[in-house]
């Protein structure tokens, strides 16, 4: 029986264990990788999606409401970023860029600290190591060489003490980072150390304006090849399939067989950020074709079709994502603004002469002031 | 006390650290088989393993991008940067992203790297080889930067900066790697961040760092013979610059002149100059004055003598000072 998952064809269409209509396909290579996601999973993969997508529209509401100075939505993107997510284990350790609210979430972010930055109350929302990922990065691609660094720290670690746990780090990055150096040169060094580092790069189809063809001629999937890397290329909007490719790809990190490249098609569906207007760039019957491929709805027929969707899910999904809304509005708005002082803390791990001068000359500047 | 030139103390520094710390690694292009272009790390891949001094891909943006990393593993990562001008591919891992993660994750993590960068002239080598750079680093906060002008600054000043928490960037003067000093592996003498008086004088004061530091002490040479009495400070520190040796002998002689081998425009020069002159202007008896690199590209190799401050012309600008 031919495999309708087409794992290795990167120039044809990508993995898919979904159709649109949530209609499971058969895949003798993935099935076995996704065995446990029994209805209550699916579920949970459900709620998850739901939820993200809930806390994402709370940010693009707060930020038109002058509550937040920017927000970049992943609007569409849930069922990749959910996907990967849930596929990690806690020891592993996630090296994002800045839209990648869902896998944050997945990693215990809470909801709160994703809009820290965006408030502007802060450079960073959580501490890396609860979480087991790093602050999300700005600067395009530049993580992808981060987290290939820690990657070869986890591969030192075990070659000096074989208990080590067998972790991965993972880059997210997009479509738009693949012209990047410094995602090349990562792809570089990865392939050359062997080291336990997943390439997870959402081509959502836009760097902002730019669609991914001013980036590529050959489909992304296609470029790991050329460096030693196996790739895989899976449709991003398909939460089944993206599990089971990133799956698969952490095994094989795990097992010493080096580096793995996943690209998760999907589409943005909002702006890059708020300060963004797709329409100057955007055909709305793109935006159509894409709404039809709704990774929430997908999921949800799959679940009706398994008799595992009801209006009691449906209803607790509701009102979980009610309350998450609720409680992260609150909590934004009751967040403080920073101390005048803290501009100059933790400039340095140590003191620093010049800089203790500076702080105390502005202490004594603030304290000029008739209050 | 032991005798060695200031790549062997250099060398003798990283052994030493890659013995006391087993997180600590070397990282670097032609750094281990070959022991480095300079032979700084001669040795240390056979004596430690390739797990503990990498030969890297040819990418400098990657090498300083997956230390960052490693120190994030816990790691302190040591990256030798070949040459000079070869540090601007890695210019943002450098800037964007290793000085500003202590910043970024509000003190939760340090990140312990160190960057090697040979670097300066009176080498008589081709473009993009004989470049003093470091006013990009100094002028970027969350960054360290220093000099060591002797062997015995060298070997101790490389394990400081292995052993500081925060991203130090060292610059080696290539031009002394073969010079030879004592060194006493006993007793470290300063710390990373002091700058020392190196000869004592009343008359004027000279600021310098790295191989500059002997051009300085050999135009005091010089002017003792025509019966000036010049005091001259080796900075060692670029930033945090430490001013009170600079500010007491500037009390004391009334006159500063700068020198570096770096372009003067927006230099390292330029902020003792502009920090004397803010906080010792009671003292100062003519103005600061600099002898810097010219604001052209490093020349080719038969004019660097042109380009490069030496003796005389470090004379001729304590002249002008004294003549006010």
């Amino acid at each position: 029986m031919p495999d309708a998952a087409k794992p290795d064809a990167t120039t044809q269409d990508p993995v898919r264990l979904l159709d649109e209509h949530g209609a499971r396909t058969a895949s003798d290579r993935y099935d076995p990788l996704i065995a446990d996601l029994d209805d209550h999973a699916l579920a949970g993969l459900y709620e998850d999606m739901v939820l993200i997508r809930r806390i994402d529209a709370e940010g693009m509401a707060l930020q038109r409401q002058g509550e937040l100075a920017l927000w970049p939505p992943l609007l569409g993107q849930e069922a990749a970023q959910i996907g990967l997510g849930r596929a990690l284990r806690s020891d592993d350790f996630v090296f994002s860029s800045y839209r990648e609210h869902g896998v944050a979430y997945c990693r215990g972010v809470a909801p709160v600290d994703l809009l820290r930055v965006w408030r502007g109350v802060s450079v960073s929302g959580w501490d890396p190591f609860e979480a087991g990922m790093a602050s999300p990065q700005v600067i395009i691609g530049a993580q992808a060489l981060h987290a290939t660094g820690y990657a070869m720290g986890i591969q030192n670690d075990r070659e000096r003490d074989p208990a080590t746990p067998d972790s991965v780090a993972v880059a997210c990055f997009g479509d738009g980072a693949m012209s990047e150096g410094d995602v090349n040169e990562a792809m570089v060094f990865a392939a050359t150390y062997q080291a336990p580092v997943v390439f997870f790069c959402q081509n959502n189809q836009y760097a902002i304006s730019e669609p991914v063809s001013l980036q590529t001629r050959v489909p992304l999937a296609d470029r790991p090849a050329g460096f030693g890397i196996p790739s895989a290329r899976v449709d991003g909007n398909d939460v089944l399939a993206v599990t089971a490719v990133v799956r698969e790809a952490l095994e094989r990190a795990r097992g010493g067989g080096g580096p793995g490249f996943i690209e998760a098609v999907t589409y943005r569906m909002g702006p890059h950020t708020t300060a963004d207007d797709p329409t100057r760039y955007r055909d709305p019957a793109e935006l159509e074709l894409w709404s039809a491929r709704d990774p929430i709805q997908r999921l949800r027929a799959h679940l009706e079709s398994r008799g595992a969707f009801g209006p009691e899910l449906e209803e607790s999904v509701a009102a979980r994502a009610d309350q998450v809304a609720a409680e992260l509005r609150a909590g934004c708005i009751a967040m403080p603004d920073p101390d005048a002082l803290e501009v100059f803390a933790d400039v340095y791990a140590e003191p620093h002469a010049e800089l203790d001068r500076q702080r105390a000359d502005y202490a004594r500047y603030l304290g000029g002031f008739v209050s | 006390m032991t005798e060695l030139t200031m790549a062997k103390a250099i060398n003798a520094g990283l052994r030493a650290a890659l013995a006391a710390d087993e997180k600590v690694l070397l990282m670097g292009e032609d750094i281990g088989t070959l022991g480095g272009v300079f032979r700084v790390t001669e040795g240390l891949k056979a004596e430690f393993g390739e797990g503990r001094v990498l030969d890297t891909p040819l990418a400098e943006s990657g090498i300083v991008g997956t230390a960052i990393g490693l120190a994030m593993r816990g790691y302190r990562p040591v990256c030798e940067v070949q040459f000079d001008g070869f540090i601007y591919p890695g210019f943002d891992q450098i800037t964007s992203q290793l000085a500003k993660l202590t910043y970024r994750h509000e003190g939760s993590q340090s990140f312990p790297v160190v960057i090697r960068v040979p670097y300066g002239g009176h080498i008589g080598a081709v473009e993009h080889h004989q470049e003093s750079p470091e006013a990009y680093f100094a002028h970027t906060a969350g960054l360290r930067s220093i000099s060591p002008a002797t062997p015995h600054d060298a070997y101790w000043m490389i394990q400081d900066a292995i052993a500081s928490n925060d991203p130090v960037m060292y610059f080696e003067p290539k031009s002394r790697y073969q010079r030879r000093g004592e060194v006493d592996l006993e007793n470290r003498g300063a710390a990373m961040h002091e700058s020392r008086v190196v000869r004592e004088g009343t008359e004027v004061t000279l600021v310098g760092h790295g191989a500059m530091v002997a051009v300085l002490l050999q135009a005091a040479d010089i002017a003792a013979e025509e019966g000036t009495s010049v005091e001259v400070i080796d900075l060692r520190s670029l930033s945090p610059i430490d001013y009170e040796p600079i500010l007491a002998s500037v009390q004391k002689t009334g006159r500063l002149v700068v020198a570096q081998e770096a372009p003067g425009n927006v230099s390292v020069g330029s902020e003792v100059a502009a920090t004397i002159a803010e906080r010792a202007f009671y003292s100062l008896e003519a103005p600061v004055l600099r002898v810097s690199g010219y604001d052209t590209p490093f020349p080719p190799a038969k004019l660097e003598g042109v380009y490069l401050p030496d003796a005389d012309r470090v004379l001729e600008a304590v002249d002008r000072s004294l003549a006010y």
